[in-house]
């Protein structure tokens, strides 16, 4: 059994809600007493009908103000996997949302409403999701019970999303005709759609490789922690405790501490106290050099043969978070892994605008939710690959120096 | 590639072990809050597995609301044997006698929403400026919404506007004097994920959570251990029945379930099997009203 964690985009007209409280129902991941609270919610329904969008109804402030705050994790099973879902509310104003729960995807649900097919929104989703990069898009019709299952509607979106998807940076998108309310093609594969020859949204879901998505082949570890228990026995024991961004370690690995570049060899790599063979991504290890060196928390150590860029000038995509608006010439705090160091924005060199992909230049600020490319330097090196080429590698977060508050999330390019 | 292959509890635990390191290398004066559950009975797991061959790093922290369960207590103290890691213990009583607050009165009156007080002056005490918690996000609503690193103010309040959006693994614990940090390491854990857990690492838990005869006041749907913390009146009904509990918090908020279960499989057979949720089963604290855990977190709660 693995673990796919994925997110669903959509406002709650498109039955974003519905098929999420579909999936959790159907995987019969509801309790009784919670599906009693939701029972008494839904009075206004007929008999036995319960609205299945309350199971991911939210806080009593959320409710009281109608909105929805931030991104809300909802979890279930199968003998499969084990699902984590993020659920970012889909309106122009939570691109930072979205984003947010992006970063951490495996896969994308987009919701299409059958009768108005791919529309700005649609678009807008998709541009967040290849700019995350995340490796696999699901694109689901909604609603496909409001046009009479129609063969002839739901191949006309999939070519429109497909010519709208050229110009984007997605690589792996599989369509599925559903209908949320009525559990059409969700878990059981609907007879209403005797066309559709694909797979049922929660087959797809358990069954689609993820395991290839982890990079193994660049060693990057992110030094979180020195152990030096300095007791009797261990007297000399100096252990480096990080993660295993990417890549794989073994012992008699040549590798460099960066962004010092000091050369090293690895003495032993070790899980839980115990050495092992490999150390692979994503796991925590602890890794021990031959050499007395100085590493500390910030550092990172890749190998010789295969290093990560290494630079205090950096240009990125950035989410912008903060309702203060980002000014050229600010000064933050950048963090990658465990290095935070201070940095200023430079230049905004343009505006990414997420509904048409037009680039908008002599940009003089940036506001929440805009999406821009800027130019960063920072005090002292930082150590990263450019997104795209190593996602696991190449984000970063922009920290206000005074408020401490998360204001950006970076792409570093 | 398919030989670098993690299964989901691997995955769940390396995560969690990032986090345990986050909070050592992020902070001056971390702790770990430990109340002998089984979620903070995991962490102690993982801050070992996190900092081997060291100790952990951190000193654990017991809010002692009085109201324990005797075997709770017992284990809690053999932890600390086992693992020499240091164990701080405050008294809810304590605050109530300084601060002269008062008490809940009624049948099974708690002091669960007392013991913020208490955490909150040990926060002071000792200038902590982490603290690990082990809350899930499947527990509750208001839990599923909150960050793994959550910034709570100088009252320890939680604001769900104010929270810091939390991208990739990346967590900001940077933070002004006198705010301090609730870290949740097993955010993504759900009740069965624990378990499983605890079986495959073979994790000793305290004796309350396998079948046992007890006495209990039967309590519509509730089954409530007779102590001296709860008030019986003419009329209750009591008997002896063979229950386990599936949480375990104070004696006088959390109810008992009937269960044969002598091992960890038949616990994880019994939750795979079962139709009701882990707080709606056993968290008498938290059927008062439907937004009862988010009020209590906007005052401190952990």
């Amino acid at each position: 059994m693995d673990l796919l964690r994925f997110i669903t985009a959509g406002s709650v007209d498109d039955g974003k809600s519905t098929l999420i409280g579909r999936l959790l129902y159907d995987t019969d991941s509801i309790k009784v007493d919670q599906l009693e609270t939701i029972l008494k919610q839904s009075k206004n329904k007929s008999e036995g009908e319960i609205d299945l969008a309350l199971f991911t109804d939210g806080l009593r402030a959320e409710r009281e103000q109608g909105i929805t705050i931030d991104v809300a994790y909802k979890y279930f099973n199968t003998d499969k996997r084990k699902f984590i879902i993020a659920d970012a509310p889909g309106h122009i104003q939570y691109t930072r949302n979205m984003v947010t729960g992006a970063s951490n995807s495996d896969l994308i649900i987009i919701l299409v409403d059958a009768r108005q097919g791919v529309i700005e929104q649609t678009r807008r989703h998709s541009i967040i999701a290849s700019l995350l990069a995340i490796p696999h898009v699901v694109v689901t019709v909604n609603k496909m019970d409001m046009v009479h299952y129609s063969e002839a509607v739901y191949n006309d979106i999939v070519l429109d999303y497909m010519k709208m998807a050229e110009q984007l940076n997605i690589k792996d998108v599989t369509f599925i005709p559903i209908s949320a309310l009525n559990g059409d093609n969700i878990v059981k594969p609907s007879a209403n759609t005797p066309w559709y020859e694909g797979e049922t949204l929660l087959n797809l879901l358990e069954t689609i490789d993820i395991a290839n998505d982890i990079n193994h082949t660049d060693p990057r570890f992110a030094v979180q922690y020195v152990i030096r228990p300095q007791s009797e026995d261990l007297h000399d024991y100096r252990g480096y405790a990080g993660k295993v961004v990417s890549g794989v370690y073994k012992k008699g690995d040549l590798v460099t501490v960066l962004p010092e570049g000091i050369d090293s060899e690895i003495e032993a790599v070790e899980i839980n106290g115990e050495e092992v063979d490999v150390a692979f991504a994503p796991q925590s290890a602890v890794i021990r050099l031959k050499h007395d060196i100085d590493v500390n928390r910030g550092n990172v150590i890749a190998t010789q043969a295969n290093m990560p860029q290494v630079s205090q000038e950096v240009e990125a995509m950035l989410c912008w978070m903060d309702t203060k608006p980002l000014t050229p010439g600010n000064k933050y705090l950048i963090q990658v892994h465990g290095k935070t160091v201070r940095c200023v924005v430079k230049e905004i060199n343009y505006q990414l605008d997420v509904n048409t992909l037009q680039r908008h230049e002599n940009i003089s600020q940036a506001n929440l939710n805009d999406i821009v490319n800027v130019t960063i330097k920072t005090a002292s090196p930082i150590v990263f690959d450019s997104y795209e080429s190593l996602r696991a590698n190449g984000g970063a977060i922009l920290i206000d120096e005074t408020a401490f508050t998360t204001v950006a999330g970076c792409m570093l390019q | 590639m398919s030989q670098f292959k993690l299964d989901y509890l691997d995955l769940l635990e390396a995560e969690s072990i990032h986090i345990m390191r986050e909070v050592a290398g992020q902070f001056e004066r971390p702790a770990l809050l430990f109340s002998g559950g089984k979620d903070s009975i995991t962490l102690v797991q993982l801050a070992l597995k996190a900092f081997k061959p060291g100790k952990i790093p951190f000193p654990l922290v017991h809010i002692d609301t009085g109201h324990n369960f005797p075997e709770a207590i017992k284990y809690r103290d053999e932890v600390v044997e086992r693992t020499g890691a240091k164990l701080i213990v405050r008294n809810v009583a304590d605050t109530i006698k300084a601060k002269g607050l008062k008490e809940q009165t009624g049948k099974f009156a708690s002091r669960n929403a007392l013991q913020s007080y208490t955490l909150l002056d040990t926060i002071e005490e000792f200038g902590f400026d982490a603290c690990i918690g082990g809350a899930r996000r499947d527990e509750e609503k208001a839990r599923a919404k909150e960050r793994i690193f959550s910034v709570r103010d100088e009252f320890g309040a939680w604001d769900p506007k104010r929270q810091r959006p939390e991208l990739w693994n990346l967590y900001n614990g940077k933070i002004a004097k006198g705010e301090n940090v609730r870290v949740f390491p097993i955010s993504n854990w759900v009740e069965l994920d624990v378990w499983n857990y605890i079986k495959r690492e073979n994790i000793e838990l305290p004796s309350i959570y396998f079948t046992h005869e007890r006495e209990v006041l039967v309590h519509g749907e509730y089954l409530v251990a007779v102590s001296p913390f709860i008030r019986i009146d003419e009329g209750d009904v009591i008997e002896t029945r063979r229950v386990r509990y599936r949480t375990v918090g104070d004696m006088t908020c959390t109810a008992a379930v009937e269960s044969t279960a002598s091992t960890i499989d038949d616990i994880v057979a019994e939750i795979h099997k079962t139709n009701i949720s882990e707080r709606g089963e056993t968290r008498i604290d938290d059927q008062v009203s439907e937004a009862a855990m988010e009020d209590r977190k906007k005052n401190g709660y952990f």
